[in-house]
């Protein structure tokens, strides 16, 4: 099951020459030149990936590609060449002839991308007719083809479905199938993964993989997740404000990493076999620059730590560091001498000793089941109305100072869990137990001393900041309740406002002038106004840039050294939940299914779906091996809950009849550590000798 | 799709009843006496009572609704009291007569008020926009009885086009009446025009921002495909709704412009029974009018649940 794939630079013609391209918006503030003199080459059968953190002009630049840019946009020079032809040159009328079948894009939401009302095969079949000039039936037999190909399974009847019948990931291997029906030059896929599953990534990682080894097209690959290009793409370029600061092979980009920022971002990332005790993120400082107020110089100048005054006087262009690798840093040489150099910091970080506290929060088998309605004529009567159990069955400890991190699928209950025990969701049963004290159900009938106790972080934090109050009223709202004098709430915002580093001049700020990072940063600050002993961080880093997410797991560490708190972590970024938690629970269909230490969960014997998930994870290195263990299908719906091990039904590694029938019973692997399966420890660490997630045995060996 | 056509079948009998105890209740209390009234002002003090008793105006509230209503249901709909005619044949005849201007308005907006909502859609915050916008805005505040005492001396007296009286003979078959239903129906028809569009050309600018939009164009479909094929699709759904929603705004304008024309239709019926105070006439007229404006519902509901897959197709 290892992966074997190799990674050649392929060195013919480029099919996509774009040379010094740049574009501008015009803009009330004048134009802003969002993309400059950017030049770049893709070969036949190249996967590009362009990286870089949001706004640093990645869909602009492939918008302006294919001459679909929006109406204030603009291209004010540089040439865009397609297999020999100029792009640029060509009239509207023409551009249109080379869309759909020399360029095909696919987007980041396949749900939004295909059209609502008209069947999969049709939306298929639409694009062979026109390009392929395919009658009718054919274009029909085409687009079931193009099903087939992508691994659907029945794709006759998924061909005369709807979109709304189908999930995520099918819908976008449907919008990869339209993409490969004409066999175009170009495939640009500007974010295809970032609104799917992890499992399901991985899968359409694979299967674009495999198809493009079939179809001998140039890709641009555009995405913000460096694992997904160690993952799948030949050659990387780094974007940073409009530009292209680094670009080479994958293997050259990611081992020499020749530019700071590059670093950064890397540093920025938590790696699987890292956690909070032996190794501490480097976020790099500052923010990306408005681009109509570029530094001059080196742009990366603000936040680089090895500038000199030479590079805030002129902007160093690309240079060619190594054969096919270049850099826009006039100091490269530094950086190639010292691989380390900006890199983690391997020093242990000074965290109080690893003893166990008290039980701050015991849930037992929590339960949350909401009635809906079935839908039909049924559900005019009460009878006809169905239960989803969100939430089945839970149990679960978390001790003062530690975290606890959640992780699973979306639609596994992690949210709906944290909900009721935050009382926000009144739990249908089981017990919730506080510093050894049972608590009500819903937050309205718990004390005040039990809900100042608990506190909750959200993944957006718009949604718990009044848009019309000042930050520094909404970090004092609890506090009033507290009834403290206002000189005392005064003194105790400006603690809370430093607490999350943040300048204290923001205090009279509105919400809407705040960046997400540090929207997160006052949603964290409230809750900690409350002096809570449990913090539930509901994906608190998701919508957040990899730079703003290192600082922000940073902050969270610190506060929790400083004040002891406890932390429940849910997050699907298993990196970031096994590098900040002490614990980790394995979440699925509303179950835990493997609950342990956090090293312990990252080492064999895993519960299959643990194993899976780990496998699934992109990891931001050419140089590691992944065992590669795909789960078919998504998540069921918790209407109909699988009989037996819920998970039977994608398990790779069912053993039969008793997984569907009978419920598995759990598993001690060590005191604290638990797996819930039917197949034996034993023959677990027989069937999974090896780590999932290794480094490779000599470096440089190709996967 | 057949549990959803059974829910909004339900929901229609349950307001029809409601309805028709409000139209019942209503006609209850207004002022004056069915009995006085039928008998007229001398009637003897004896009379009035014998027929009290006859009509079962004595009976508690709910036994005279029932009797009414099962009446009602059977087609029995009693005889009108002025002129003594038995009134289920006068009202249907009068539905069919504006069923036939309800049409026309029909056939003069929807289109027009789909065409101007796309094409001010398409030429967002341009010329024509703006014009179709402002136009339409003044449209749909413009009373029906003022556009017909301003279209009528255009069409009529100015250009001598069409007949400014709509009063035919009732019984005039489509045909025959066509030419007297323009006017009228265009005076309606303009109230409406003003809705549609704006409707449509919101439905229509959301789709044009979407994804698959984008999407269709960077397949390489020309314009017009991409327009018929994936946006009108989508983009009408919401209109529909709205040419539903309407259904009450348009009865009330041809009711005006029935009157104003004085064109034979249910409109000019409910006004004559009003001023008459004929009670079971104006009974009969509002139930049918709520009838018509529910079996309207009834129609956009299906139409936008089979235009609909994500209804239609569970
Ligand atoms: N139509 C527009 N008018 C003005 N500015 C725009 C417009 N579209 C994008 N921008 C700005 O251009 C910059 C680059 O945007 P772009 O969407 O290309 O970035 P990106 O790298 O794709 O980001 P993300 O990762 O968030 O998708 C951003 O600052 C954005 O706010
Ligand atoms: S050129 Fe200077 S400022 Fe820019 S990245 Fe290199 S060292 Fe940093
Ligand atoms: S019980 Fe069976 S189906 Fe469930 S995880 Fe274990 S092996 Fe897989
Ligand atoms: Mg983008």
């Amino acid at each position: 099951m290892t992966d074997t794939r190799s990674r050649k630079t392929i060195d013919t013609e480029p099919i996509l020459d774009v040379k010094n391209l740049t574009v501008t918006y015009h803009t009330d503030r004048g134009p802003i030149y969002t993309v400059r003199n950017v030049s770049l080459q893709i070969a036949a059968g190249e996967i590009y990936g362009l990286v870089g953190e949001s706004g640093s002009g990645k869909s602009t630049l492939a918008r302006a590609i294919v001459r679909y840019l929006a109406d204030n946009g603009e291209i004010k020079s540089g040439s865009v060449k397609l297999g020999g032809t100029d792009l640029l040159a060509l009239p509207m009328s023409k551009m249109q002839q080379v869309w759909g079948s020399r360029i095909t894009m696919v987007h980041q939401d396949p749900a939004a991308a295909v059209n609502p009302s008209i069947t999969i095969g049709e939306q298929i079949a639409e694009i062979a007719r026109l390009h392929l000039h395919l009658s009718s039936a054919e274009a029909k037999a085409k687009a079931v083809e193009m099903l087939k190909k992508m691994r659907m399974p029945d794709p006759e009847s998924v061909a005369k479905r709807y979109p709304h019948q189908l999930s995520g990931g099918m819908l976008q291997r449907v919008v990869i199938a339209i993409a490969l029906t004409t066999n175009p030059q170009l495939l640009i896929m500007d974010e295809p993964t970032t609104s799917l599953d992890v499992t399901t990534e991985a899968a359409i990682l694979d299967l674009v993989r495999e198809l493009l080894a079939e179809y001998k097209m140039a890709v641009l690959f555009i995405t913000h997740n460096l694992g997904v290009v160690a993952n799948i793409c030949n050659r990387v370029g780094v974007m940073y404000a409009g530009e292209i600061l680094e670009e080479g092979t994958v293997q050259q980009v990611f081992r020499s990493k020749l530019h700071p920022y590059t670093r950064g971002l890397l540093g920025c990332l938590p790696k699987i076999t890292n956690d909070k005790r032996n190794v501490s993120l480097t976020a790099i400082p500052g923010y990306i620059p408005r681009m109509n107020q570029l530094p001059t110089g080196c742009i990366f100048s603000p936040r680089c730590s090895m500038v000199e005054d030479e590079c805030k006087a002129v902007r160093p262009s690309l240079l060619e560091a190594e054969a096919g690798h270049f850099t826009a840093c006039r100091r490269w040489e530094i950086l190639q001498s010292k691989p380390e150099l900006l890199m983690d910091s391997q020093h242990a970080r000074d965290f109080s000793k690893h003893e166990e506290g008290p039980v701050v929060l015991s849930a037992s088998n929590i339960k949350k089941h909401f009635s809906v309605s079935a839908g039909g004529f049924a559900s005019l009567f009460k009878r006809g109305r169905v239960k989803i159990k969100a939430v089945d069955g839970v149990s679960l400890g978390v001790r003062g100072g530690f975290t606890l991190g959640i992780v699973g699928e979306s639609g596994c209950g992690k949210t709906t869990l944290s909900r009721c025990i935050a009382g926000l969701e009144e739990a249908t049963s089981g017990e919730i137990e506080l510093e050894g004290e049972l608590i009500p159900y819903s937050v309205s009938k718990r004390t005040p001393a039990q809900r100042k106790s608990i506190q909750m972080v959200f993944q957006n934090p718009d949604a718990s900041l009044n848009p019309h109050y000042t930050i520094g009223e909404s970090v004092a709202r609890p506090l009033v309740l507290m009834g403290l004098s206002k000189k005392e709430i005064q003194e105790r915002v400006r603690q809370l406002f430093n607490a999350v580093n943040l300048p204290e001049d923001y205090i009279n700020r509105l919400p809407h002038e705040l960046s997400g990072g540090e929207k997160q940063r006052i949603a964290i600050a409230r809750a900690l106004a409350a002096e809570p002993t449990l913090i539930l961080c509901d994906e608190p880093l998701s919508s957040l840039d990899v730079s703003v997410q290192a600082a922000l797991i940073n902050l969270l560490i610190k506060l929790q050294d400083t004040h002891k708190i406890s932390y429940l972590f849910i997050s699907h970024d298993l990196a970031a939940v096994r590098y900040i938690s002490d614990w980790i629970a394995v979440m699925y269909l509303g179950r835990i299914c493997e609950i342990g230490s956090a090293e312990d969960v990252f080492m064999p014997p895993y519960h299959p779906y643990t194993e899976a998930l780990l496998s699934a994870i992109p990891i931001p290195d050419p140089d590691v091996r992944q065992e590669r263990i795909r789960l078919e299908g998504s998540v069921p719906s918790a209407i109909n809950l699988p009989s037996g091990c819920r998970f039977h039904n994608r398990c790779p590694r069912k053993i039969g009849r008793i997984c569907e029938e009978q419920e598995p019973p759990w598993q001690d692997v060590s005191e604290h550590h638990h797996i819930c399966c039917h197949i034996t420890l034993d023959e677990l660490r027989t069937l999974q000798s090896e780590v999932i997630v290794r480094q490779a045995d000599s470096p440089g060996e190709v996967r | 799709m057949i549990a959803y056509i059974l829910r909004r079948i339900g929901s229609i009998f349950v307001i029809m009843f409601f309805a028709s105890i409000i139209i019942f209740a209503i006609t209850q209390f207004l002022p004056g006496d069915v009995a006085q009234l039928v008998l007229g002002q001398f009637a003897t003090e004896e009379a009035i009572a014998n027929l009290r008793e006859e009509f079962g105006l004595n009976n508690p509230f709910y036994v005279q609704y029932l009797d009414w209503a099962v009446n009602f249901i059977k087609g029995d709909w009693g005889n009108s009291l002025v002129n003594r005619m038995p009134i289920f044949p006068m009202v249907m005849s009068r539905l069919r007569n504006s069923a036939m201007l309800a049409v026309v308005v029909l056939m003069i907006y929807v289109p027009l008020g789909i065409l101007l909502g796309v094409l001010a859609a398409l030429k967002r915050d341009k010329l024509p926009d703006q014009m179709i916008t402002t136009v339409s805005m003044v449209f749909v505040a413009l009373p029906v009885f003022v556009s017909s005492l301003l279209l009528i001396p255009f069409f009529c007296h100015y250009l001598g086009w069409l007949p400014a009286n709509s009063s035919i003979h009732p019984d005039s078959t489509f045909g025959e009446a066509l030419p007297y239903l323009i006017l009228p129906a265009i005076a309606v028809a303009l109230n409406s025009i003003g809705y549609v569009a704006r409707m449509t050309r919101a439905g229509t600018i959301d789709v044009l921002r979407t994804d698959y939009v984008r999407a269709a164009y960077l397949k390489g479909l020309p314009r017009w495909q991409v327009l018929f094929r994936h946006v009108l699709r989508n983009a009408l759904l919401p209109t529909v709704t709205i040419v539903a929603m309407d259904a009450g705004m348009m009865i009330g304008g041809m009711l005006v412009a029935e009157v104003v024309f004085g064109y034979p239709g249910l409109g000019r019926l409910l006004l004559y029974a009003m001023q008459n105070q004929d009670l079971p006439l104006i009974q009969a007229c509002s139930m049918v009018a709520v009838t018509m404006l529910c079996l309207a519902n009834l129609v956009a509901d299906l139409l936008y649940g089979f235009l609909n897959p994500r209804i239609r197709v569970k």
